[in-house]
């Protein structure tokens, strides 16, 4: 132990991450490490930061524990655990002033990487394996596990809960139980002997996790498309929404199989290309089953032009876009909030698309599984915008529920039944005034109801026409049909801070824990500010209201170009003054720490007097 | 030039096992140029439709963009039709057919639709082999932004203003089987006869059925210089043999010599006849298609009629195993496995 000043001494409130190298096994070990603690009772935000690589570059695992319950990056890291040279010199250098720095010591640390403000501890990890283990790969995996022994030990987390852990990741393949256990024991073993342990950040079991589950968000979305009623499912591989499709697929072999039969009742099709994805959800929306893709930006693009056939042609269309860092190809494995405007008005001539902005697993959940019903019921393309962060990081979440007196919204299918008692039936006339029209299915009835649908202008009776007026009309409906949305999508939420404040953020989405943990600190400063979290557009007029309310507006979003405040002040027509951004943009989920500084340095001077200046000087997503 | 469709039709106008007569399987008159091969090719799929009593609301029409993915508004007037966007029909088929397998999909697409910007999502659906007939109205030239040469325009061929192609054509046909399709079928817009025929033995094939119809632009693309023009397909269409089609519950009077004719029976009980067959072509041997094809090519024939078939083909819906009902008649009963199903999941992620 090398540290010169006081090592940092917390008991359930740490960020520890670990530095590894893609493709050795680590992902499984450090997964191990975080449901250990969710299972004694800790709130826990795991967080995997990886790259676009299979095998052999650095990948990193943060894990924030908060007994609290703090769910975003905090910034900053207490512990390091490297067992990967070519980040090294990077990764010491990231750890808190007093944090600690725990690496394989079989090669000894370079004498240049040196701090004396960190607790230095060495694991013989490579040695340990080398020792005990002849196979090449089972001296790597088995790394992974040793030093999650070991973390036991340093931390005080409970052995039974990790045995139990390892007995339940292995059911069926019961031969690796035991050589997992033994890996765990020997980690555990070395540090007890070698270290004053627990160190002084450490863990107790605690209650404060509940009822709930640790589950990442495409998971939760995939298993709200299940239970909303998809069917029919096409989809182009793209990091990071591939894993919608799975779940998906894995909950729908298990729950969508006819029993009789032993059938499937569900397609799932892997198209071509993006293009053909979103051309697949169409034709199967037009002809009555519910239908969704995933995509990630670039899938998004090549969407475009269909996106405004099916806002033009009204067909229900339900698309997942899990968000990584653009433009291009960007950072495809690293997290951002920056395809807004582009999903907004996606597709050329005026086009508006409807957004949902889920920013919990539950919510994915709920969204997803809600997306069908306002695509049919509003007949256009539904696209719930989820991210990298959320999508791809097991989160803390409310576990999922379903109402099962709930029917389907269907919206408004005329029957064979229907189209036989009406006088005559228009495809595009606004009967209820709603200027949402009705359609038919193919195939319902033998002499009425048919009709062309097409992305050229037409008249109310689904007639190509050139007619100014007819075309100008169908556009003055699409837009009242946009007023019609805004009651049917989910409404904003306000989180008061309870005092009389002019001040106030808006976020969306993923930026919220991180936001509402940085509120906390800046009413420790004595700075109150009210919340409110977007979750779709069209806004409502409670966004207006609330931003009207406030003198002072915040807008928080993980973008570089204030893709939100954007939106609103196109859709508001608000000056430039009044709203102001906290932006993080480097592919990172943004901190708490980083929110707060941003704000502290927007406000006027005057009024501030941090209480606690050193926080603002560390954390992570700094970029700005 | 008239610009409703009359009303009146001759009262012994024949009627099929429906009742229907051919008028039921109209659509609103054409605004393509008089004399477009397109018109042709929509007047056979209305008599095949009628000849083969199908329900006109079980068949759903879909097109790209173009002078022939107009074509589906013009006829069967009581079906379902979705223009979608350009080169992309394949795909809402796909999505369509994914959605209800139990209505007959006929795309109509044409050559710049399919052989250019369509080109991928065209391969992939014959891949897939999708359940669908995939009609092509192939004229070798863009009609719609005047004339400029298609993929399929042939080497040195000129269109009206043109200058003679300088790029190897796509042969839809050639590319279809190397691809795998289990239906390719070629013919002429002008050729009724051989058309209706092969249309309807599209129609009851289960399976992608590509028919690449010549189809010429009697605009930018009928003149002398050009391969595509009327003139040029008549003195170079050399046809496969006769093609028949005995639907379910006709009987069969009709008798060649043996040797030269094939008797197919379909999915629906419904009987094709191959008769007059050309001896170096065998119909069911995909090699000996893709041969002959390729024979006729490079001595600057045309040929059509019924190329290849696969009599076990397998279509997507039966290769992926979904359910005989069409999933867009499955209810919450069938789709959504309820709460307790979610409280199992939720216990296994604590």
């Amino acid at each position: 132990m090398t540290s010169k000043i006081k090592p940092l001494k917390s008991v359930n409130d740490f960020v520890i991450k670990f530095a590894n190298v893609n493709g050795t096994g680590s992902a499984s070990a450090n997964k191990l490490f975080a449901k250990a603690l969710f299972r004694m009772g800790l709130p826990v935000c795991p967080k995997n930061i990886f790259p676009s690589n299979i095998q052999g570059l650095p990948t990193w695992y943060e894990v924030r524990v908060s007994e609290k319950g703090y769910l975003g990056r905090r910034g900053g890291v207490d512990i390091m655990l490297s067992v990967n040279p070519q980040s090294m010199a990077q990764d010491i250098q990231e750890v808190e002033p007093g944090g600690y720095f725990i690496y394989d010591n079989t090669k000894p640390l370079d004498l240049r990487l040196i701090r004396n403000d960190v607790t230095i501890m060495g694991l013989p990890l490579t040695r340990i394996c080398n020792e005990q283990y002849k196979d090449p790969r089972q001296r790597q995996l088995f790394k992974n596990v040793i030093y999650v022994g070991a973390l036991a030990a340093l931390l005080d987390i409970d052995f039974a809960v990790l045995t139990a852990l390892v007995a339940d990741q292995f059911k069926g393949k019961e031969k690796l139980v035991l050589p997992n256990i033994h890996a765990l024991e020997l980690g555990h073993q070395y540090a007890e002997e070698n270290f004053d342990c627990p160190i002084g950040i450490r863990v107790k079991a605690a209650d404060k996790v509940g009822d709930k589950i640790l589950i990442d968000g495409n998971t939760a979305l995939g298993l709200g498309a299940l239970y909303g009623g998809a069917s029919v499912v096409a989809w182009y591989p793209i990091t990071p929404s591939t894993s919608v499709i799975e779940a998906f697929e894995k909950y729908a072999k298990r729950m969508r199989i006819d029993p009789g039969t032993g059938r499937k009742n569900y397609a799932i099709v892997q198209a071509e290309d993006e293009l053909s994805a979103i051309g697949m959800v169409i034709g199967a929306s037009w002809n009555g089953a519910r239908s969704f893709t995933a995509t990630s930006g670039p899938g998004l693009s090549l969407m475009s032009e269909f996106l405004g056939l099916a806002y033009f042609a009204e067909v229900p269309t339900v698309l997942f876009n899990v968000q990584r860092a653009g433009p291009s190809t960007g950072m495809p494995t690293r997290t951002q909030q920056s395809d807004i405007l582009s999903a907004a008005y996606a597709s050329h001539g005026d086009t508006k698309q409807v957004l949902l902005f889920p920013s919990t697993p539950k919510e994915c959940f709920d969204f997803g599984a809600l997306s069908f019903d306002l695509a049919d019921r509003l007949q256009t393309p539904i696209i719930l915008m989820s991210d990298l962060d959320l999508g791809m990081n097991d989160n803390m979440s409310e576990p999922l529920e379903w109402d099962d007196s709930k029917k389907y919204d269907r919206g408004k299918v005329l029957s064979a039944d229907d189209l036989d008692n009406i006088e005559q039936f228009g495809r595009y006339v606004d009967v209820d005034g709603d200027a949402i029209c009705y359609r038919t299915y193919p195939g319902t009835h033998p002499t009425k109801g048919a009709f062309f649908t097409r992305g050229s202008s037409r008249d109310e009776l689904a007639v190509y026409t050139e007619k100014g007026e007819e075309y100008e009309q169908n556009m003055h409906r699409l837009l009242a049909k946009w007023e019609t949305i805004k009651a049917y999508v989910p409404g904003p939420l306000i989180v008061s801070c309870g005092k009389d404040t002019d001040v106030a953020v808006l976020y969306f989405g993923t930026s919220e824990e991180s936001s509402l943990e940085a509120l906390d600190y800046l009413a420790e400063d004595g700075i109150y500010i009210d919340a409110m979290r977007i979750r779709a557009f069209p806004f409502n007029q409670d966004v207006e209201d609330f931003i009207d309310g406030h003198e002072r507006v915040f807008v928080i979003e993980q973008n570089r170009d204030a893709q939100l405040r954007t939106l609103l002040m196109a859709e508001f027509e608000l000056g430039p003054d009044k709203l102001k951004s906290v932006l993080c943009f480097d592919g990172t989920p943004i901190s708490a720490r980083n929110i707060r500084k941003q704000i502290l340095n927007l406000l006027p001077a005057n009024n501030v007097t941090p209480l606690y200046p050193d926080k603002v000087a560390s954390g992570g997503g700094e970029q700005l | 030039m008239s610009y409703q469709i009359p009303e009146f039709r001759h009262p012994d106008l024949p009627v099929n096992e429906l009742g229907l007569t051919k008028a039921a399987y109209e659509g609103s008159l054409s605004t393509l140029c008089a004399g477009c091969g397109h018109d042709s090719i929509s007047g056979a799929v209305i008599m095949a439709c009628h000849e083969l009593s199908i329900p006109p609301h079980k068949i759903a029409k879909l097109s790209g963009i173009g002078c022939s993915s107009k074509s589906p508004a013009y006829f069967l007037g009581k079906s379902h039709g979705f223009n979608s966007v350009h080169g992309r029909m394949p795909s809402v088929a796909t999505g369509a057919a994914m959605a209800n397998r139990d209505l007959l999909y006929l795309g109509v697409s044409g050559d710049g639709d399919t052989a250019s910007i369509g080109m991928g999502q065209f391969t992939h659906v014959i891949r897939r082999n999708l359940n669908m007939v995939y009609i092509v109205m192939n004229n070798g030239c863009y009609g719609l932004t005047k004339g400029q040469d298609s993929a399929t325009a042939d080497f040195g061929s000129a269109s009206k203003k043109g200058d003679p192609n300088q790029f190897a054509a796509i042969d839809l046909a050639a590319l279809s089987l190397q691809l795998g399709a289990t239906f390719v079928a070629r013919s002429f817009s002008g050729d009724k006869d051989q058309l209706v025929p092969l249309i309807k033995a599209a129609m009851t094939h289960r399976g992608f059925a590509l028919i690449d119809v010549i189809s010429p632009c009697v605009t930018f693309n009928n003149n002398q210089e050009s391969t595509k023009s009327y003139e040029f397909v008549r003195e170079h269409v050399e046809a496969t043999g006769t093609i028949d089609f005995v639907p379910m519950k006709e009987e069969i009077k009709t008798k060649y010599a043996a040797g030269s004719t094939h008797e197919v029976t379909m999915h629906d009980g419904s009987v094709l006849r191959l008769h007059k067959m050309a001896k170096y072509l065998d119909p069911f041997s995909r090699t000996s298609a893709m041969r002959v094809l390729d024979e006729h090519r490079t001595k600057g024939d045309i040929l059509t009629g019924l190329i290849y078939m696969n009599r076990n083909s397998q279509e997507l819906h039966e290769v992926m195993q979904t359910s005989s009902r069409p999933l867009n008649e499955l209810a919450e009963e069938d789709l959504c496995p309820g709460n307790r199903l979610l409280k199992n999941i939720n216990a296994a992620l604590r």
